[in-house]
């Protein structure tokens, strides 16, 4: 058995009641940490050596350590988890509340804010219901609000809903629609909202399952969590794996401790494909990253790994396509979302986004001729000049440099696909 | 006349005061709008700015920023078919267009007796049951073409009441008490904890510096 540190109560009977986290020890580590000073609290954090799991990956004790020591500065959880095929924070607000709750409390008190927000998706009821009723059941438990357990340390937690936008994820978008506003992010600099970010004070944003394993952490101390794992990919990752296989869910895994193949084929996990079929390509991370190919399977699930091999772990997400589906059409559909999704702020991200998802759906249903291809990449390379991984920025926000990661991905790897389709006027494949 | 009533008036008031800034209150006050009226009714969108000391068109502009938000009515059942990838390898376009032929209607359109909004929907996180619709906000999934009629025919027939309110009602679960701890303390006791930190800090340096 390996370890299981976030869904260690998935599973449970009434895994969201407080009653039931008390039982498994809950709010234990709040109170521990509470007894120590914030540096120690932080010091525990840095030790772990943890990786922010929203996606960019950033060392969560470094990013505290950059935050602004102005009287006033703020927590803000992001759990808007729209990235496509991502599903893991929507298990975790549904099936443990309260791990969440009792991250963000002992995360508030290591960097002293003056109040923290959990920004759920709007699209989460039920998310929203479970976190809603959890907070109400910390206040009257005495864990968040003023004096909390006789410690001295007040502070009050508001839980934030979204209204559906997948720019709202971005961490400065995510701040403007705290605000009450549009969802447009900011023009950096400044680069970090550990020095500018909600209401103009110096702001922390980590993500759902970055919180989620600070109990674990301040229970077993970061020297434990460090000892999970290799190299910067410490503790565990909850991968969501989606597509063709047959077994598609959450899975939480050691880091690095796994392949690629592994976690597709282990009948314990993604147990395999329908028969006789085979892997094309995978996409690791969320639509926003480049695709690998079979020959990239026994890659070990870790982030530098995963990067090495030119694409990134991302949000944790992995996406199966097998020798069944189409390239094309699975590249226009991801370019169809981000075209959606742009929140028209930066040209080359609003107008490109459509183009090119104009000309992947021409190729897709065959009304294509072979200079579109040309074309095609010529659009994303004045999105992302040169189309390097990772890619140059032209816009605001880093969802416009993402958009061509797909279509390059696909063009790369499939271009004989994208000819048959071009040449026999249709896709060949049955749907 | 207001449009909250009396009780959703309460309810927008603790909303209004759990931020240092009123409008952070503008989407959650919106939700709680839909969730009276089904949609974001002109009216709603009035109250709302003057709940929270802003523009009418302010909050029209914000609004119509989200998909969620809407300022035309919908049906009492807003029927979302993903079609995003991991849905789409395991037959989201298709389902989205057997779920056409059943209501009779093109995604964006409402069926005549006001009860079902058809939408196409972006990866709303449900991806291991692909492919998954959404129902006002609650999810099922994986579903045949045969289970989406059962679906259909569930929600026409008022046996999924329970599990799914009318559209507009996201969270049935609101927030017991208001903020408790005002800010002033809060900063105030803020002030003392980096002060002791500070303390604590030029007291490990001078012992470092005595070690050396
Ligand atoms: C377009 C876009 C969408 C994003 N969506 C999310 C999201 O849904 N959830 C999330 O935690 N981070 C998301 N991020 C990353 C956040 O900006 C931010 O890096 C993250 O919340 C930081 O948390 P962490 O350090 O704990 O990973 C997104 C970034 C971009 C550019
Ligand atoms: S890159 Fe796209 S999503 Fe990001 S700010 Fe610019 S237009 Fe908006
Ligand atoms: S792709 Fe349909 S729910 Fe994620």
């Amino acid at each position: 058995m390996s370890t299981k540190i976030v869904t260690a109560r998935v599973g449970v009977p009434d895994s969201y009641l407080l009653s039931t986290y008390l039982e498994h020890g809950g709010y234990s580590s709040l109170k521990k940490a509470l007894a120590m000073t914030p540096e120690e609290v932080h010091a525990e954090v840095n030790a772990s050596g943890m990786l922010g799991r929203g996606g960019a990956g950033f060392e969560a004790g470094r990013k505290w350590a950059m935050l602004k020591q102005d009287v006033v500065r703020y927590l803000v959880v992001n759990g808007d988890e729209s990235e496509p095929s991502t599903f893991k924070d929507h298990l975790l607000v549904e099936q443990d509340p309260h791990q969440l709750v009792e991250g963000t409390l002992i995360t508030a008190y290591a960097i002293g804010a003056s109040r923290a927000f959990i920004y759920l998706r709007g699209e989460f009821a039920l998310g929203l219901e479970r976190v809603q009723a959890a907070i109400n059941e910390a206040y009257a438990y005495g864990a968040v609000g003023r004096n909390i357990f006789g410690s001295g340390f007040s502070i009050d937690l508001v839980l934030q809903p979204g209204a559906g936008a997948y720019i709202c994820g971005e961490e400065t978008a995510l701040i403007e629609s705290l605000e009450g506003k549009r969802g447009f992010p900011r023009i950096k600099p400044p680069y970090f909202p550990a020095v500018i970010g909600l209401y103009g004070a110096p702001t922390i944003v980590n993500n759902v399952e970055t919180m989620s394993n600070i109990p674990w952490i301040i229970a077993n101390g970061g020297k434990s969590f460090a000892a999970l794992g290799k190299g910067r990919s410490t503790g565990t990752r909850l991968f969501a794996l989606s597509g063709d296989v047959l077994r598609p869910g959450n899975y939480e895994l050691e880091m690095t401790s796994k392949t690629f193949r592994e976690l597709i084929f282990d009948p314990e996990f993604g147990g395999g494909l329908r028969d006789g079929r085979s892997v094309k390509a995978v996409i690791p991370g969320g639509v926003s990253a480049p695709w690998i190919g079979p020959d990239n399977l026994d890659l070990p699930l870790g982030q530098d790994e995963v990067a090495q091999a030119g694409s990134m772990l991302g949000s944790g997400s992995i996406i199966v396509i097998d020798d069944h589906s189409c390239a094309v059409r699975a590249a226009w559909r991801i370019t169809k979302f981000f075209n959606r999704e742009s929140c028209g702020q930066c040209t080359p991200c609003r107008e490109g986004s459509g183009w090119i998802e104009k000309i992947m759906h021409r190729i897709e249903l065959g009304s294509a001729t072979e200079s579109d291809l040309d074309l095609v990449l010529d659009v994303c390379d004045n999105i992302a000049p040169g189309l390097t991984w990772p890619p140059q920025q032209t816009t605001i926000c880093v969802l416009g440099p993402s958009i061509p990661s797909s279509v390059v991905s696909a063009i790369k790897m499939f271009r004989d696909e994208f000819m048959i389709h071009i040449k026999e006027e249709g896709c060949p494949f049955v749907h | 006349m207001s449009f909250f009533t009396p009780e959703n008036l309460g309810k927008a008031q603790v909303l209004v005061g759990l931020y240092p800034d009123k409008r952070s209150a503008l989407i959650p006050l919106c939700h709680l709008a839909q969730g009276q009226h089904g949609h974001l009714s002109n009216e709603a969108m009035v109250e709302i700015a003057e709940l929270l000391g802003i523009q009418p068109a302010e909050v029209m502009g914000t609004a119509s920023f989200y998909d969620m938000l809407h300022t035309e009515e919908v049906g009492k059942y807003l029927v979302g078919v993903c079609t995003n990838v991991a849905c789409m390898l395991g037959g989201g376009l298709e389902l989205l267009e057997h779920a056409s032929d059943v209501l009779g209607i093109p995604p964006g359109a409402t069926t005549d007796d006001g009860m079902f909004t058809l939408e196409e929907v972006e990866c709303v996180a449900h991806c291991d049951k692909a492919p998954c619709a959404q129902v006002n906000y609650r999810y099922f999934g994986p579903l045949a073409d045969s289970d989406f009629d059962r679906l259909v025919d569930d929600l026409r027939s008022d046996r999924l009441s329970e599990t799914v309110p009318p559209h507009g009602v996201l969270s049935r679960v609101f927030r017991d008490a208001p903020a408790m701890v005002p800010l002033e303390i809060i900063h105030q006791e803020r002030r003392d904890m980096d002060e002791a930190k500070k303390a604590r800090l030029a007291a490990q340096n001078q012992d470092a510096g005595g070690k050396q």
